[in-house]
């Protein structure tokens, strides 16, 4: 028997090897494409920050680096002379970004443990998807709506005589956010083991001391992962600012100033501005310190990300 | 069948491809100031119903928008609201493009405050520094106990531009909201009653719930209004909205053009609330061969 089958077992494996070696081709160039695929995403990333840094360093041979970081006001179009102090625009960024963190973390989180521990699976399932419709509206259009709506109810609410100031921003802003909180938590607190949960009961915790002392904490590398991504978009919103925080180049001393945004200020000046002048390598400056913001928010959530997968794993 | 299918789309995307050639000769774009966009664009829709077949498109952005569209060739007319920059200027010349002004109405430029605010008259001098930030309080100039609120515009803006070289002669106050338009300053002005905001006087004609306020040149007056004023020059804080085109206008262009400066165009001035050119306005255009 195993005379008669031997060369028949030759050719059979002759013909997998000579299939191995199609398929290896086969997947080797797949595996090429997807490198370049990747690498075109890295390049493109470090492309911007070259272009960013080629352009921004011009722009120091004339503005020295201590007044750009260190005095309050840009006015590159000075009736008596130039200013280019980026203090009160990153002021006014950090300012409107926390106070959009400060409503829409505790709302997100809030919704997200609403959607994974109370909520039915019929709730859910309408609830989720009209959240994430929520990040799909134009900022325009939420701008809009800050002038229009928000801006009239901040002056009744608090008395103030103009409803356009970084509270209205910090609000609207909140309200973009959200949604990737409540996505991004409410996938962390669903990935949690549900015998974690089983463990909590069988030991007497009632739903919200589980809720709150094991699966959150459990959770609590995502959520605060979805908080930095949800900031990073705060800080790079344009229009919205734009239209509704009132625009002013003051240093902000309250919520109820208007703010001008470094986002804003680029927005507004890079239409006009004299190609290769001083001003428009400024501009970039700002961008480069804009970038630089993002990319250490993005980092940081990166970081807390992997270290989550990493317990996961555990 | 299917041949002639294919023959047929190819023949309608030639026929759609050649009329879009030709559709592009007879296109005007107009570009640039926002305080103008409303009475050009008014203007262009009455001459694409006098003069079937031609194109006119118009669009805002700002004066500096305009100007560097004419300088970068993507727009045949620029709105501008104030006069071409050296800075402009120079890259003109640096292009080898001669750009040409064309004066189509003149705007008084309205100072507008919340209709519950006592103030009725300001002078140039207190305007000036309402917004540079040296009168802070309204009970400084006889208005109530509340600090003053400024609304004005971005700084892509001609408005912006003409107020501080030629009102203010000095900086803004950065407290100043920079507003995106004249339509946000009346919104502005309308709900803040210590606000304060400039807008072109078509503007502040159609707007409701604002008030505007008397403007004179010294103390004792005469304090005039721009909404009633008969003739421009006499109100002091009045400038010329001109266009501005790459060389001496020719064909479609200066066919616009001659429209906007005929008799009729020049009704549509006023019925848009600006006032018609004047004498020496017009020996302007006569240079740029209008």
């Amino acid at each position: 028997m195993s005379i008669g089958t031997f060369p028949v077992d030759i050719i059979k494996s002759r013909m997998v090897v000579h299939c191995m070696k199609a398929y290896k081709i086969k997947e080797e160039a797949i595996k090429l494409f997807l490198l370049i695929c990747s690498i075109t995403v890295v390049m493109l990333l470090f492309g911007i920050f070259l272009l960013l840094l080629l352009k921004t360093i011009p722009a120091f041979k004339e503005i020295s680096i201590k007044e750009f970081f260190t005095t309050p006001l840009w006015n590159p179009a000075g009736y008596y002379k130039e200013q280019y102090g980026i203090l009160a625009m990153v002021v006014s960024t950090l300012m409107v970004t926390a106070g959009a963190m400060i409503i829409a973390v505790p709302l997100g989180i809030g919704t997200a443990a609403y959607l994974n521990e109370i909520a039915n699976h019929k709730v859910r399932e309408i609830l989720k998807p009209i959240i994430e419709i929520l990040a799909g509206i134009p900022s325009v259009v939420i701008g809009f709506l800050g002038i229009v709506l928000l801006g009239p109810i901040i002056t009744k609410v608090f008395g103030v005589k103009s409803g356009l100031n970084a509270l209205n921003g910090s609000i609207l802003l909140a309200v973009m956010a959200l949604p990737t909180i409540i996505s991004i938590s409410e996938d962390a607190l669903n990935s949690v083991p549900k015998s974690f949960g089983e463990a909590s009961y069988a030991l007497g915790a009632n739903r919200w001391q589980t809720l709150v002392r094991i699966k959150i904490p459990a959770a609590l590398s995502g959520i605060i992962a979805s908080c930095m991504l949800g900031m990073g978009r705060a800080i790079g919103e344009t229009m919205t600012v734009l239209m509704a925080t009132g625009c002013a180049t003051a240093m902000p001393h309250s919520f109820f100033d208007p703010v001008r945004t470094m986002t804003s200020a680029i927005a507004i000046e890079l239409g006009e501005v004299a190609f290769d002048s001083t001003h428009y390598y400024a501009l970039f400056a700002v961008g480069l310190v804009l970038f630089l913001m993002t990319f250490a928010v993005n980092m940081a959530s990166d970081v807390i990300l992997n270290k989550y997968q990493l317990m996961e794993r555990k | 069948m299917k041949m002639v299918r294919s023959i047929l789309i190819g023949l309608v995307m030639l026929g759609l491809i050649s009329n879009v050639g030709y559709a592009r000769q007879k296109y005007v774009q107009v570009k640039g100031s926002d305080t103008l966009i409303n009475l050009v664009q008014r203007l262009s829709e009455v001459y694409m119903e006098t003069h079937p077949g031609k194109a006119i498109s118009v669009t805002g952005g700002g004066s500096g928008t305009g100007i560097a569209a004419i300088i970068n060739d993507t727009a045949d007319i620029a709105n501008a609201s104030r006069l071409m920059k050296d800075k402009e200027i120079k890259k003109c010349v640096k292009k080898g493009i001669n750009p040409m002004r064309i004066v189509i109405a003149i705007d008084a430029l309205s100072i507008v405050i919340n209709p519950d605010n006592p103030i009725t008259d300001l002078t140039v001098d207190q305007i000036a520094k309402i917004y540079k930030g040296e009168i802070t309080n309204w009970s400084e100039i006889g208005g109530n106990d509340e600090t003053i609120n400024l609304y004005g515009r971005q700084p892509n803006s001609g408005t912006y531009d003409f107020m501080k070289k030629h009102i203010l002669k000095g900086d803004y106050s950065p407290k100043m909201r920079q507003m995106n338009g004249n339509a946000q300053i009346v919104m502005g002005v309308e709900s803040d009653i210590s606000g304060i905001g400039y807008v072109g006087v078509g503007y502040a004609r159609s707007a409701s719930g604002i008030k505007v306020v008397k403007i004179g040149k010294k103390e004792d007056g005469p304090f005039i209004d721009p909404l009633t004023v008969s003739d421009a020059s006499t109100y002091p804080i009045s400038r010329s909205l001109q266009q501005y085109v790459s060389g001496e206008p020719k064909g479609n262009v200066k066919e616009f053009i001659a429209f906007e400066l005929s008799p009729k165009g020049q009704e549509i001035v006023e019925e848009e609330g600006f006032f018609p050119v004047s004498k020496a306005y017009k020996e302007v255009n006569r240079k740029a061969g209008l």
